[in-house]
């Protein structure tokens, strides 16, 4: 490891600028590899990750939420249920098929069937062949959205996923558990090919010489991927030079990487909201929206961000995150524990009540000892918090039953959208709909619904901007539910290692255009 | 003929022993979590869910799913692992090798250490060094192997840059056994890990050693043999020093099971990829046919080095009566 961290010193200083055509290895650590090899299988940060690697998507965000044309060269509203991508002839799948339209609408069929995805694509009706390099994707209804869910469309190689494996299966199929061809083999147009890969230990990838993308300054031809769980033992891995890359990066030892000199952090703010939802079902004095606001009053979330999180996150007064539709600069967080012990004076509550919480303490960043802090400042105000904290293996059956007055519970919208966050936590609960099914504290608005089923298909995005943003209103004035921050997004190399220009908010960094130096 | 009696004795114990452990295993796995949460993404709805669970039989009776479980586990298949998506015995059976790497590595240690420290406080009991040893082991064995973990990484990998900072390294087959015992970078990759691991049992030994000899230093067959006149060396080595490993023994096999519990601490700082950080992953993904599977496999070890320790104790201490053997 130490040799190789010289020789690449001893190589970038005697060649004075590094080119672009020398081969370089990018070793890298997360706390976790990718579950499997088949983007369909799971909607997951690390699944996404591999695909932007493995794969290319229709389009892909840009760092200003915007869209660039990836496998689409170009696209165009046809009418307002139809959009048109014409895509790139020359891209070629690591098998040696060619990518043609049909890939791409048998990418989509097979999107529809995968339970993980199909939620995020039921709007659409269906992807139309046009003629080889054209497609037209059409919704049932006018839908704002299309670009966005594009950015999850990575065309799979038809050809090498058709037929039947060893066993006699389709080679098809999505299996969730159990062994699939899809899940070990795998054959995109991305920038890296898999070479090997251990599970839990190891992934190699080697670049792909006929990547379409001859633009790209990307300049790494080999990475290798560990997984490292226990966030010290990652960090000390790129402090002493083993790995060039990690991510996450603990809170606690972001100054330490900040000041050392061999490494870069970048960091940047996040779009996972942190909340705590009041059951309303559970507890009558919640369904009284003074309490609910004094509730909101009482817990000082810039605290919470200044002394627990280290001032890795943003203080939040509302769902979406700013460079979402929804997002409105008036609703600011609203600290004030005068008001709050006023506004239970008024509720007849001056003496307070108690009330049980749950939180998981493994899931979000802090989140056992941000639980304590609300804990004791609502005692301020005399209410008494009962907490339970438990990992979230634990934890996820009991949010899902409903186990407690307050209960902890982060978001983030796989649409990178607003509307989501209403979609699933504060629509009216219902089985039939589908709405509502994180929304423990069953808040009920009926305002709120119309608004956010209202949103889905209006296509004007300054108009349905206006909508969500009085969503956010609406949901701020009624205090329904206690909003804390949106967890920061950091990332670590050693220098050299130009991570800043690929990494963005959604997490998940494009490699294949990477720069070492 | 009672040797047999014993052995055939312990067997049907063990056997009986390893099927309340699965009894245990399967029942707690309710309590783990629901495995579906880590198998699909969080916006999949709960019609979808049940309707997985319903495939895989978790909405099944308890009797039922275990009734399936042992039926199977007579042939030797313990389910598959929801992550892996193998038979959770072979996933096992792949990290094995890594975990017993890391047991051995510390085990030399503790010998080569334990032995020589041990035998020098009992005989020089009042020396300087003696007594620095003595305080030094309270320390190492009220310090947390994770924190010693963490501190060699930070001292050597991360300030000296001496040692690699996680992983196994590379291994080579020999014999069909891949090891890092093999290559250099295996060998230096084990160092740390290996000492880290040592260093909770090695106190253990050598206060277990020393107080042992002590005692048998006070025996009357110790007093007759330097009345004799033998030379020291052999009173001390030979005599005293054979019937000091009896204890040593029994107590030896029995930590080996304790080791492997510590191997789930080492393995998940230095990112080991043995046995240990197996299971701690698979506990962090609810993947319970894993889960289950290592419980009766470490069980499997726990019951057949208790059972191996007793029957070389009896053999090699004739005096202690077996148990069912007619006086």
């Amino acid at each position: 490891m130490r040799k190789f961290f010289t020789a690449v010193t001893a190589a970038a200083l005697c060649m004075g600028v590094a080119t672009a055509v020398h081969a370089k290895t990018l070793k890298m650590a997360y706390d976790a590899d990718p579950v499997s090899l088949d983007p369909h299988e799971q909607l997951s940060g690390g699944t996404l990750q591999l695909s932007h690697m493995v794969f290319d998507p229709l389009v892909r965000w840009t760092k200003d939420l915007g869209f660039e044309g990836r496998l689409a060269e170009s696209w165009e509203r046809v009418d307002d249920k139809t959009m048109r991508f014409k895509l790139r002839q020359d891209v070629k799948f690591h098998s040696g098929n060619d990518m043609t339209s049909l890939d791409l609408v048998w990418t989509f069929d097979r999107l529809k069937k995968s339970p993980d995805f199909k939620g995020l694509f039921a709007p659409f009706e269906a992807m139309r062949v046009v003629d080889p390099h054209t497609v037209d994707l059409v919704t049932a209804e006018p839908y704002p959205l299309v670009l966005h869910q594009s950015t999850y469309i990575f065309a799979m190689d038809s050809q090498f996923y058709t037929g039947f494996d060893k066993n006699g299966k389709s080679k098809a199929a999505i299996v969730k558990h159990g062994d699939a061809f899809a899940s070990t083999n795998v054959s995109g147009t991305g920038p890296f090919m898999v070479t090997q890969r251990e599970q839990g230990v190891k992934v190699t990838f080697k670049r792909f010489d006929g990547y379409w993308d001859k633009k790209s300054p990307g300049n790494v031809s080999e990475i290798v991927m560990t997984p490292i769980k226990e966030g010290p033992t990652r960090v000390a891995a790129l402090l002493s030079g083993d790995v060039d890359f990690i991510a996450p990066v603990p809170p606690t030892d972001l100054a330490r990487i900040e000041k050392n000199e061999k490494t870069e952090l970048v960091t940047m703010g996040g779009t996972r909201i942190i909340t705590f939802q009041l059951n309303q079902n559970r507890v009558e004095h919640f369904k009284d929206q003074r309490v609910r606001q004094a509730i909101v009053h009482a817990i000082n979330n810039k605290g919470i961000v200044k002394k627990i999180m280290k001032g890795f996150a943003t203080v939040a007064g509302q769902q979406g995150p700013k460079g979402y539709a929804g997002f409105s600069e008036t609703l600011q967080p609203r600290y004030d524990l005068a008001k709050a012990k006023e506004l239970m004076k008024e509720a007849g509550l001056e003496k307070g009540f108690s009330v049980t919480m749950m939180a998981p303490n493994n899931r979000y960043v802090n989140d056992a000892k941000i639980a304590e802090a609300v804990a004791s400042m609502l005692s301020k105000i005399n209410i008494k918090v009962d907490l339970k904290t438990m990992p979230k293996a634990q934890y996820w059956p009991e949010f899902d039953k409903r186990s407690a007055d307050m209960m902890m519970i982060g978001w983030h919208s796989d649409t990178e959208d607003s509307a989501n966050f209403s979609e699933f936590l504060t629509m009216t609960p219902s089985t039939e709909t589908g709405y509502g099914q994180y929304n423990s504290g069953n808040y009920s608005n009926a305002k709120v619904d119309e608004l956010v089923i209202k949103s889905q298909s209006m296509t004007n995005p300054v108009e349905r901007a206006k909508v969500l943003q009085e969503v956010e209103q609406v949901l701020y004035d009624d205090a329904a539910f206690v909003p804390l921050h949106w967890q920061n997004l950091a990332w670590a190399a050693r220098k050299g290692v130009k991570i800043e220009p690929v990494v963005n908010v959604m997490n998940f960094p494009y490699l294949g255009d990477l720069v070492i130096e | 003929m009672d040797y047999f009696y014993f052995a055939v004795r312990r067997l049907l114990q063990a056997l009986l022993v390893m099927f309340v452990i699965s009894l245990i295993g399967f029942s707690i796995q309710d309590n783990l979590g629901d495995p579906l949460r880590e198998l699909v993404g969080q916006s999949v709805s709960e019609a979808q869910r049940q309707e997985l669970r319903d495939r895989m039989g978790l909405n099944d009776p308890f009797l039922v799913q275990y009734g399936r479980f042992l039926a199977k586990a007579v042939q030797g298949d313990l389910g598959q692992s929801y992550f892996f998506k193998k038979p959770a015995l072979e996933v096992i059976a792949a990290k094995f090798p890594a975990t017993l790497e890391l047991v051995i590595g510390a085990t030399l240690i503790i010998i080569t250490f334990a032995v020589p420290l041990g035998v020098f406080c009992a005989i020089r009991p009042k020396s300087w060094f003696s007594k620095f040893v003595m305080g030094f082991s309270i320390v190492g064995i009220s310090v947390p192997v994770f924190l010693t973990a963490i501190f060699s990484i930070y001292l050597f990998s991360v300030e000296l840059g001496w040692m690699p900072s996680f992983g196994r390294g590379e291994t080579r087959n020999i014999l069909g056994w891949q090891s890092g015992f093999f290559t250099v970078d295996g060998l230096v990759h084990l160092i740390l890990p290996s000492i880290s691991l040592a260093s909770i049992m090695m106190p253990l030994f050598i206060r277990l050693i020393r107080s042992e000899m002590m005692e048998i230093l006070q025996m009357d067959y110790i007093r007759f043999a330097w009345a004799k006149g033998l030379y020291s060396k052999r009173v001390w080595f030979l005599h005293a020093f054979k019937n000091t490993l009896l204890p040593v023994i029994t107590v030896g096999g029995v930590q080996v099971g304790t080791m492997l519990a510590y191997t789930i601490l080492t393995e998940s700082v230095f990112q080991w990829p043995g046995m240990g950080f197996l299971f701690l992953e698979a506990v962090n993904r609810v993947d319970t046919p894993l889960i289950i599977a290592y419980i009766i496999v470490v069980g499997l070890i726990f019951v057949v080095t208790n059972t191996v320790v007793d029957l070389v104790y009896t053999w090699v201490n004739p005096t202690v009566k077996l148990v069912g053997q007619k006086s």
